[in-house]
């Protein structure tokens, strides 16, 4: 069978592991993306003859509370993957499951959020404000959806790799770390934009 | 960029969104209305942007060796 190359030792030409070219093309989409519906968050906000202030709509304490736990999960996953870097499988299991807890945590009171603004009658359609706001948060919630599957899969049945390739899999957990603070990175953008400002 | 440099960036945005949560936080207890949410809040974020500030440089040495 003829292996994938470039996995572990980096192109010449590229100086890096596909992988890792190919999670920053992917994140350069994802800044456009973002950048796009921010774009249309600042027209909106600029074009309106009134634009209400975001701590008077939303939850501040609760979205600095989600804030702190995203932190806290970049702190986890940038963790599970030095594990593994140290040869520590077990430490990588136990910081990849935190790092899943706490975006299940985050998205918990995501949830708790809509809620408390769908049973005061707000909805997309109720304002630019509220249209802008789902529609970023609920994109940057799927985003955390996301990366809740791919590390689950790398902290389940993806994880056999290490047995067979430790560093191809040292490499995909690096992969994937780069994706979850490129997430987290959104987060800490979006809460001042939409909450405080 | 390898994940030790983007998290080393991720914490020092952190950081300074986490001073500016804090000044935030001040300046709408004391200029606005004594809400002592936002009191907590201030308190919170800097502190919490105290320990990222400590966090990042022992991570960045450790992140460094390996």
């Amino acid at each position: 069978m003829e292996t994938i190359p470039y996995t572990v030792t980096p192109r010449e030409d590229t100086g890096l592991i596909n992988a890792k070219l190919g999670i920053w093309l992917f994140l350069a989409s994802e800044v456009m993306l973002f950048g796009g519906l921010f774009s249309a968050y600042i027209f909106l906000r600029l074009g309106a003859v009134s634009w209400p202030e975001g701590s008077s709509i939303l939850n501040v304490p609760i979205g600095t509370f989600n804030t702190l736990v995203l932190i806290g999960s970049s702190v986890t996953m940038v963790l599970s993957w030095a594990a593994l870097a140290e040869k520590r499988f077990d430490r990588f299991r136990l910081y990849l499951g935190l790092t899943m807890l706490l975006s299940l945590l985050f998205l918990v009171v995501k949830g708790f959020e809509y809620s408390e603004k769908f049973s005061h009658h707000l909805y997309p359609a109720s304002s630019s404000f509220m249209a802008i706001y789902f529609t970023l948060t609920g994109l940057h919630a799927l985003h955390i959806i996301g990366g809740l599957v791919v590390n689950g899969y790398l902290w389940g049945p993806g994880s056999k790799m290490w047995a067979s390739d430790p560093e191809r899999f040292t490499n995909r957990v690096e992969i994937a770390g780069l994706y979850w603070h490129f997430v987290d990175l959104v987060w800490i953008f979006l809460f001042p934009v939409l909450y405080l400002l | 960029m390898s994940l030790k440099h983007f998290h080393i960036f991720f914490i020092v945005v952190s950081t300074l969104v986490l001073f500016g949560l804090g000044v935030w936080g001040l300046n709408g207890y004391f200029k606005h209305d004594a809400n002592g949410s936002n009191l907590i809040i201030a308190l919170i974020a800097f502190v919490v942007g105290g320990v990222l500030i400590v966090y990042g440089i022992k991570v960045f040495q450790k992140l460094k060796a390996l």
